[in-house]
């Protein structure tokens, strides 16, 4: 499989990652050379075979159903670009 | 008096407790070695002097108590992957400008907790994605190693290049470092130091800058195999607040150090004899063999089939995860805001200036294969081929294989803009084909130097083992070290 300008242009937009023309085109080659590398992978059979979902057999824990952390307003703003009385603020969302 | 940047971390130990000099006095003689050859290097991309300083006068205190802890006075380096609180932490990324977290990641709490002290923060590549160390925002990083009358600049490998190259040229007495695909071991490889990337869930995730959640794990880089085991069992520990963080306690690590390898069956991979090795590595490799038999092990010739698969699984899961861990810089809660029209356009500026090639060319690969109509045909396939590769290894072990013996990388240490593997990501890429698999497969891995190459720069021995059984692994690296001897770059600078 093979990505063309348009595709990239599609998943950059996706991915929320601003692409002009002339970076689109650069990046199908580059993006068709990794998929053309794992392309390989087809070789394997893989029937019957269960995808990993994790990849040391541990059960999965559980936590103490208890506020343990919390109260932390300020912390959470600390590095925020752009706040208003505790809120991130961005551009405008709804006209 | 002794260069003090030369001690490794167990004669720290032991000369900090003869009370042969202070921890201020180490410390400062690390600070005047940053501050004379940091710029040559471009490994540290944050000194945190005061605090260092702060750090190293409560350990005198604590010395002079006789209350020492475990790493008391022992100057640490830390990947900018980890954070610390109030401190530079950026995954060597443009898009986290400015960042410093509020809080602790737990391995850098931990080592804290036991005594070291922090000097400050090592470059990388950026969100731990690269094998050069050139992918960094602050520029890449420069080894201490140049081949013999070259003076060409060489990578210190990557992603934990400034950790490595920290490391090697007595910029810290042992640093923190993260492993993906090989980011412990590849630039551990390239400068002679040992790199330690343990069981996945030994160390806490939490606080560490994630890049591929079910492959990260972080470890250590240190001068020898005793000081990585030291710094192990600080690191490692059960973390309630990282799920993945397993239920087990933390061995004493060091005592496996000496302990005999005699009657352990070593296995030997024939799928990790590529085309095109280089003949300096396949010598090295060979060596490995011997030095384990003549200390009494029995090597096994293994298969694991799958072995050449594992690169190209992990270039669909790898950035699969990325693309997702990363969709939360967006420019609203921290680091670089690029203003946009409406929010979309924002997000989309902040991104497109905030992360470099490498992450972008990531996040796209990772975007893509996990689109509608594509996630079974990559992602769903690739899952399926790591449980393989871990079958694998499994049978490998099942069959009475203690520990396997590859070789750490495919080559020596590169030049730094080195054309050939700077224009074809694949090439790139390929530097993790002996240190990937094990990613792949969760299990503990170790790079210990193992000699020169024809032009003098170090290569790598790489030792794989079961899952949480790192002991096995320091015993078995102790073994070749000993037989190897240890390495030093030669000073130019």
């Amino acid at each position: 499989m093979s990505v063309d300008t348009e595709t990239v242009k599609r998943v950059a937009r996706l991915a929320r990652i601003a692409i002009d023309d002339a970076e689109a085109g650069r990046t199908t080659g580059e993006l068709n050379t990794i998929l053309g590398f794992v392309e390989q992978l087809y070789e394997v059979d893989v029937t019957g075979v269960e995808p990993m979902t994790s990849v040391i057999p541990i059960a999965l824990k559980m936590r103490q159903d208890a506020v343990t952390d919390g109260g932390k307003a300020e912390d959470i703003m600390a590095n925020a670009p752009q706040t208003g009385e505790n809120f991130f603020l961005v551009p405008k969302v709804v006209e | 008096m002794t260069d003090l940047t030369k001690l490794t971390i167990s004669e720290i130990r032991a000369r900090l407790a003869a009370k042969e000099f202070t921890a201020v006095e180490l410390t400062e003689a690390y600070l005047s070695a940053i501050r004379s050859s940091n710029e040559r290097f471009n490994a540290y991309i944050a000194v945190t002097a005061d605090k260092a300083r702060e750090m190293a006068e409560a350990s005198d205190e604590r010395l002079a108590k006789g209350e020492a802890r475990p790493l008391e006075g022992v100057p640490i380096g830390v990947k900018d992957l980890f954070a610390t609180e109030g401190v530079h932490t950026q995954a060597a990324s443009h898009i986290l400008d400015g960042f410093k977290p509020t809080y602790e990641s737990t391995v850098t709490a931990n080592l804290w907790a036991d005594g070291a002290v922090m000097l400050g923060k090592l470059n990388m590549d950026e969100f731990a994605m690269g094998s050069s160390n050139e992918t960094s925002y602050y520029g890449p990083v420069v080894n201490p190693w140049r081949a013999e009358g070259d003076n060409k600049d060489l990578v210190a490998g990557g992603s934990s290049g400034g950790s490595a190259a920290a490391v090697a040229a007595w910029l810290c007495a042992g640093a923190t470092a993260t492993d993906t695909g090989g980011s412990i071991r590849q630039p551990a490889a390239f400068t002679a130091t040992v790199g330690m990337k343990p069981t996945y869930g030994r160390c806490s995730r939490w606080g560490t800058i994630a890049f591929a959640s079910s492959l990260d794990q972080a470890g250590p880089i240190a001068r020898d195999v005793r000081d990585a085991a030291i710094l192990l069992k600080s690191m490692a520990s059960v973390d309630p607040k990282d799920t993945t963080s397993v239920d087990l306690p933390v061995p004493d690590y060091e005592t496996a150090i000496g302990q005999s390898v005699k009657g352990l069956r070593i296995g030997v991979p024939k799928e990790y004899r590529i085309d095109g090795m280089p003949e300096d590595v396949e010598t090295l490799w060979r060596k490995g063999i011997e030095w384990m038999r003549d200390a009494g092990a029995e090597i096994v010739d293994i298969s694991l089939p799958h072995t050449k698969y594992a690169l190209p699984a992990y270039y669909i899961v790898a950035p699969a995860e990325a693309s997702s861990n990363l969709a939360r810089y967006d420019g609203v809660r921290y680091g670089l805001r690029v203003p946009g029209r409406d929010i979309t356009e924002m997000y989309e500026k902040t991104r497109a200036e905030g992360f470099g090639n490498e992450v972008k060319r990531r996040v796209l690969i990772g975007t893509y294969v996990l689109s509608a109509g594509y996630y079974d045909a990559y992602y769903l396939r690739a899952q399926k081929v790591r449980t393989l590769i871990k079958r694998d290894f499994e049978e490998a072990f099942e069959a009475g294989i203690d520990a396997i013996l590859t070789p750490a990388t495919p080559s020596a240490a590169f030049g730094i803009g080195d054309q050939d593997i700077g224009t074809d990501p694949v090439k790139m890429y390929l530097n993790d084909i002996f240190t990937v698999t094990v990613n792949m497969a969760g299990l503990p891995a170790i790079a210990v130097p193992g000699g020169l190459d024809g032009r003098g720069l170090p290569l790598g021995l790489q030792i794989i083992g079961r899952p949480f059984d790192e002991e096995m692994l320091f015993r078995t690296a102790h073994v070749i070290e000993q037989a190897a001897g240890r390495f030093e770059p030669k000073r130019w600078w």
